[in-house]
């Protein structure tokens, strides 16, 4: 199967600088783009290809390109963002992306820059991806340096100038309007939508902001057309996706693989199963704020739409397997407090509510629950829901919280009744 | 007009507001936290959680935060939905995981937001057994206390501060539950208005410290309606008093002047009344070898009645400060040929000059609201931050309008502040900014001048010229300048509302000139503008229509003779005239009588002192800058033999068998005459309505219906249960019984509704948020010109400033701590306000060899000051600066040459 995102990372290797790139067929894409397509026909592209955005939310990029004003009635400046601030628990592929091949994201992002017709892009990059700031910096440096960026692109009429921003580090900036907020040099705190970046996005101008995975197909759907990226799934969201897998498995790792592909594939064949001894009891599929799914739900295609009638969601793709010797409660404790830790402040709910879910969860674990708390939890996962909080923290914090209480339920009476963690 | 449903039930609403507001003004009690009036919706705390539905089937609906989601046709919601209850109460408990229980012995408690929404939602029983977190507190100054636990972090006090008032000092820190508001250092909190933190606060984190210091619970608290009195601005107070001691002052909602806010000097200026200098018994003496004695009341106007006998010819002098009533009964008292303004003929001159361009120009003052409508201005020598700080805190609203009027085209609604502030973030407002010395507002003008007065009024002048090319043009005018002109003049051309601020703290009429030429210009060529003038004290307008002669003529009747007998009316002539001029006037007179609050230094040199009421024990009326004459009324009854500075005089009426000419039984017949006299003051009767009137048969209580302790008050001097005093004078009463409901504006003692203990009970005042209150804001325009009437313009533009050698043009520098002397009895104050100085640019501090700190001498005649060196940069060569009013510097005819020298050894 053909794997374009990818091909051209070595393992264990430095990443492919400018030439390399360029051998490897990169920025043929940008060259077809500005000589022979107009702004809209890359939009158009893009939007026939199905592609939906990788950060987690799954919104189809093309489509959330065409809501920033075109034309000449457009105010300038324009703004594109990638989102390289990936934080989200048990992610880590793009990472994978950054460190594997920079230039890949960079001419993505020159690309859908052009189809918004920006002016200036941003990369706004986790604090902790150190290796990937300073080879960003280097291929934002070479990019320049070949005529990739800066004015009249490729003797183009299309200017683009492309800075590298590190992160102070909050998981928060890795929300889009958070990340604005932070890149603007205030509070990471997200904003309301509407309105949306589109049109009042960085410093109150028009802007999109795009997942560094999604940024990176853009260039092979350029390349080989919306067609042929939609034929690379098995369902309707196209494309291939990268997958990872975290815990106790023999293989834990990242593999890019056909949009669509099923949990059980991901988990059996690629991370190998269960390490010896330990048996199977649930996954988060797309990282820490998605819900539990368990040993019924393994036959689960792994695409935006097919996981929601299990109750859970697509996610960033990377999957966190729970074992048999794990205390499921521990780990909920463990995500709970770092989403208590690392909410904003903003909301009542999210900064109150999670430290006391995390309070409660930690008694339960040290042998101090209370049959009571279980309920306080339950009420917690209903009302910290969508729209009852500003942003998708706290909704994404309790969904392992609810899944939990639903699949695990035993487990966290047997801590009650015991008065200590089982597994201890 | 859209509809909206709530409940199912239709209602017609304004257009382009958001539910929140929608609901409150329709009468739903739905709680909030981080929405305000002023500062509109962040959608932040999530109290105001209603259920919303697509349309008439849907059984489901989702909570949506009403604050947040706009009151649009169609729209549909359920506010008493059980799952919009039940999470409304969750939000409580939430609030409630972390706050103390410190209710008994917070401050805010009785007039707090927390505990009237707790109550409103229905959340009653702690779940959460886990610890709350707790701060450290900061030392924030003397005028608010941090308590930091208290904290439902609603984001209003940071929003305030910073986006609201400009405030740099303050901000919020840190992140989740552990979210901080405070300053990044211990330390005085620096921005003029940081005290409506302590209103703005929904909780007991930011309260008035210097009601700490003598506290009493608000529902313990007498109040009346009120003006402040320590500048022109006239903003609306509520003082509340207790046991015979004035405890605080808050906000009084009006629409037109200080809506939401007051000014720390306003709010905090107030501790005089409660002095001990306060004068509280006739003094007199008949050696002025001797000190003055305490005397009887009755003794007191014996003896008046005995000295005017054989009085030849007496005169009596106002005070700018001083209510229209007592001004005119001194008139009355002396006559008008024998009445003088308590000011030295230049400002008296500017405020008259000030008040004929007001009334014979075309151009209209305007209210603050006004102000805030403005796109365009252009202020001509006013430090508006010290000299009218709540004109300053208006300037700083405007771009806010323009960003709604860009943001609209996106669908942005004007309550979404976030998004909105998003738009404005680099803009500056369209202010210019010409002033001497650095102003606070120079961070928002777009462009500032700095020069001498007379450079100040070339530049108006030339603005005036670039608009209309007949005003006249100014020659020898630097590239730079004149390039300024024209781009102000640009902006002033293509503006829907400009406005035009200039005033009388530089002492010089020809900014006054230049700012009525750019007014007159832009009224030429088809744009009429405001123009307002700043001038300096509480009355200075009001007394500026009342009296036709100064100070300085009063003096040298008394020192040629001409007048034996005095009387100074709530005024220390030192502050206003040289040493020796005032000495040797007063010491001339035969008698000198005095009424005033506090002991001062004319008080220490007169023959008798009758002790006046201030504004909190006694009524009148007072006009502020724009003309708007405003009431007072009495919050207490003041012990001692204290009364109406009126009221003595009418008692010296009386007494000398003069009543025929103005006996007078309450304010209103003193009014009636006022009015009837002069045909500028007629509208004064329209201000409020009569002592006579009455609600239901009944008077309006100044006590609130859970006052305590009434009978016990006075029980350690007489246990039987003394009758409440009476007030002949106004419909209040000295009392808890009485309406019920919500008087007239201009009587509104408190604002107060069932379930409604904070000041948001406020909204229920309004007919819409934010707007005027119901009935309309009180006040009265005593000036309003014919926006057709044409005045020629001043067709001398100054001559070009030039320094002198070895002499300075000393200009006095505004302080709203420590120029104005009321407010300077309060410790907090007098602690804020800077000591002496002498300020002076780099360059000239070294010709004359001092560096910073260092001492200079000034001399001016024959008065010599040290005083040590300030550096401004800004400041022109040539020119100085020194702080306007302090105590211990004694008073200087400024602005004015003088000289200074150097290298004087301490």
């Amino acid at each position: 199967m053909e794997r374009p995102l990818t091909k051209d990372i070595r393992q264990g290797n430095p990443p492919l600088n400018l030439e390399e790139y360029e051998q490897a067929g990169g920025y043929q894409a940008l060259r077809k783009a500005l000589r022979h397509m107009d702004p809209s026909e890359v939009t158009e592209e893009v939007k026939k290809s199905n592609l939906r955005g990788r950060g987690g939310a799954g919104f189809p990029t093309g489509q959330k390109w065409s809501f920033v004003p075109m034309g000449e009635k457009a105010l300038h400046p324009k703004y594109l963002v990638a989102n390289a601030d990936e934080m989200e628990p048990g992610t880590f592929k793009d990472r994978l992306l950054l460190e594997g091949n920079p230039h890949q994201m960079i001419e993505g992002m020159i690309l859908s820059a052009y189809a918004i017709q920006a002016d200036v892009a941003y990369i706004f990059l986790r604090w902790a991806y150190k290796r990937a700031a300073s080879l960003l910096t280097q291929a934002i440096h070479d990019a320049y340096q070949a005529g990739y960026l800066g004015k009249h692109i490729l003797d183009s009429d299309y200017s683009l100038e492309m800075h590298l921003h590190v992160s102070a580090g909050r998981y928060m900036c890795g929300e889009e309007t958070g990340l604005l907020n932070a890149l603007e040099g205030k509070r990471a705190t997200p904003r309301a939508k509407p309105p949306f970046p589109q049109t009042s996005g960085l410093w109150g101008k028009d802007t999109i902001v795009n997942n560094v995975e999604t940024l990176s197909n853009v260039p092979h759907i350029i390349n080989r057309g919306g067609q042929w990226f939609k034929d690379l799934s098995y369902t309707d969201d196209g494309g291939s996706k990268i997958y990872g897998a975290s815990g106790k498995v023999k293989n834990p790792g990242a593999w890019e693989l056909p949009m669509g592909t099923t949990l059980r594939e991901i988990l059996e064949e690629h991370a190998g199963g269960m390490r010896e001894g330990l048996k199977f009891r649930g996954l988060l599929p797309g990282g820490a704020s998605t819900d539990f799914l368990v040993e019924e739900h393994l036959d689960a295609k792994m695409d935006f739409s097919s996981l929601q009638q299990y109750g859970s969601r697509l996610g960033t793709g990377t999957i966190i397997v729970l074992d048999d010797q794990t205390c499921p409660v521990g780990m909920v404790l463990n995500m709970e407090r770092f989403f208590a830790q690392e909410s904003c402040g903003w909301c009542t709910p999210c900064r109150e509510g999670l430290p006391w879910t995390a309070k409660i969860l930690a008694a339960i674990e040290n042998g101090h629950g209370k049959m009571e708390y279980l309920e306080l939890l339950e009420r917690h996962s209903k009302l910290l829901g969508p729209g009852h909080t500003f942003c998708a923290l706290a909704p994404g914090a309790v969904e392992p919280l609810q899944s939990a209480l639903k699949y695990f339920r035993e487990d966290f009476e047997r801590h009650i009744k015991e008065q200590r963690c089982p597994w201890s | 007009m859209p509809t909206i449903y709530i409940e199912g039930k239709p209602y017609e609403v304004k257009d382009g507001k958001n539910l929140l507001q929608t609901s409150l003004e329709l009468g739903f009690n739905l709680p909030y936290f981080c929405w305000h009036p002023a500062l509109d919706s962040v959608g932040a705390c999530r109290q105001c959680a209603v259920k919303q539905f697509k349309d008439e089937n849907d059984e489901q609906g989702k909570i949506v935060m009403a604050c947040m989601t706009a009151a649009s046709d169609g729209t549909r919601i359920s506010i008493e939905d059980p799952q919009a209850r039940e999470f409304r109460a969750s939000v409580i408990e939430w609030l409630m995981v972390n706050h103390p229980h410190d209710c008994p012995i917070c401050d805010e408690g009785g007039e707090c937001h927390l505990q009237d929404m707790t109550v409103m939602t229905g959340h009653n029983y702690r779940a959460y057994d886990f610890q709350k977190r707790t701060y450290r507190n900061q030392d924030l100054g003397p005028f608010i206390n941090h308590e930091m636990n208290r904290c439902i972090q609603c984001y209003r006090c940071v929003r305030f501060y910073r986006d609201y008032a400009g405030g740099r000092d303050f901000d919020v820190f840190a992140a989740h539950d552990h979210v901080y508001f405070g300053r990044y250092e211990d330390g005085a909190l620096e921005n003029e208005f940081s005290g409506n933190l302590v209103e703005v606060c929904p909780t007991g984190v930011f309260t008035d410290k210097t009601l700490k210091k003598h506290y009493t619970r608000k529902w313990d608290l007498q109040t009346a309606p009120s003006i402040c009195v320590h500048c022109a601005v006239g903003c609306n107070t509520i003082p509340g008093e207790r046991y015979g001691k004035l405890r605080r002052i808050r906000n009084r909602y009006n629409s037109d002047v200080n809506d939401y806010f007051l000014c720390d000097r306003g709010r905090y200026g107030y501790e005089f009344v409660n002095s001990q200098q306060r004068i509280r018994t006739p003094l007199a003496r008949n050696d002025r070898q001797q000190a003055l004695a305490p005397i009887e009341r009755q003794a007191a106007l014996d003896q008046v009645r005995e000295w005017l006998k054989d009085t030849r010819r007496m005169i009596g002098i106002g005070s700018p400060r001083a209510s229209l009533e007592s001004n005119f009964a001194l008139q009355e008292l002396v006559g008008a040929e024998n009445f003088y303004a308590g000011v030295s003929h230049q400002p008296a001159r500017l405020v008259a000059e000030a008040i004929w361009l007001l009334q014979e120009g075309p151009a209209r003052p305007p209210s603050l609201y006004e102000i805030k409508r403005s796109d365009v201005v252009l202020v001509l020598g006013e430090d508006l931050t010290n000299t009218a700080p709540m004109m300053a805190l208006a300037l700083r609203q405007l771009v806010h309008r323009k960003a709604c009027k860009i943001a609209e085209q996106f669908g942005i609604p004007n309550w979404n502040d976030a998004a909105i502030r998003e738009v404005i973030q680099h803009e500056k407002e369209m202010v210019f900014i010409a002033t001497p010395t650095q102003t606070k507002l120079d961070d928002v003008a777009m462009a500032t001048y700095r020069a001498a007065p007379d450079d100040l009024a070339r530049l108006g002048f030339a603005v005036a010229h670039a608009l209309d090319t007949s005003a006249p043009a100014v020659t020898n005018l630097s590239e730079e300048v004149r390039s300024l002109a024209e781009q102000i003049a640009e902006l002033l051309r293509s503006a829907d509302h400009p406005l035009i601020i200039s005033g009388t703290s530089l002492g010089s009429q020809a900014l006054l000139h230049a700012a009525a030429n750019v007014a007159w210009a832009l009224r030429t060529i088809g744009k009429p503008s405001y123009l307002s003038f700043a001038v300096e004290e509480a009355n200075s307008l009001g007394l500026g229509l009342l009296a036709e002669k100064d100070l300085d003529q009063a003096l040298q009747v008394l020192r040629d003779g001409q007048a034996d007998t005095v009387i100074v009316l709530e005024n220390d002539l030192y502050r206003r005239a040289p040493r020796q001029d005032v000495e040797a006037a007063l010491q001339n007179a035969s008698h000198v009588i005095a009424i005033d609050h506090l002991h001062n230094d004319t008080v220490e040199v007169v023959d008798m002192a009758l002790p006046a009421a201030t504004f909190a024990e006694g009524d009148g009326t007072l006009v502020n800058n724009e003309g708007r004459a405003q009431r007072f009324y009495q919050v207490f009854v003041p012990e001692g033999e204290i009364q109406d500075s009126w009221r003595w005089i009418n008692e010296v009426l009386i007494s000398t068998g003069r009543a025929e000419d103005g006996h007078w039984e309450n304010i209103d017949d003193l009014m009636a005459d006022l009015a009837g006299q002069e045909k500028t003051f007629a509208p004064i009767l329209e201000i409020a309505p009569p002592a006579s009137f009455r609600l239901v048969g009944q008077k309006i209580p100044r006590q609130s219906k859970r006052f305590s302790g009434r009978t016990s008050i006075h029980a350690d001097v007489q246990v039987s249960e003394p009758a409440p005093p009476a007030d002949p004078d106004t419909p209040l009463a000295f009392s808890m019984e009485g309406f019920e409901g919500q008087p007239p504006p201009p009587l509104i003692p408190r604002f107060w509704s069932p379930g409604w203990n904070s000041i948001q009970a406020l909204n229920k005042f309004q007919s819409e948020i934010d707007g005027p209150l119901r009935g309309g804001p009180p006040g009265c325009m005593l000036i309003q010109p014919d926006p057709h009437a044409s005045i020629a313009y001043f067709e001398e533009a100054p001559r070009a400033f030039e320094a002198q050698r070895g002499r300075w043009l000393v200009l006095p520098i505004h302080h709203i701590f420590g120029s104005e002397p009321l407010s300077m009895l309060t410790s907090g104050v007098a602690e804020r306000a800077p000591g002496p100085y002498l300020a002076l640019n780099a360059s000239d501090a070294e010709k004359l060899g001092a560096q910073a700190g260092q001492e200079v001498e000034l001399a001016l005649n024959d008065t010599k000051l040290r005083l040590p060196v300030k550096l401004l940069p800004e400041l022109a060569s040539g020119v100085a600066g020194l702080p306007a009013g302090l105590p211990g510097i004694p008073y200087l005819k400024l602005p004015e040459t003088c000289s200074v020298q150097g290298g004087v050894e301490r």
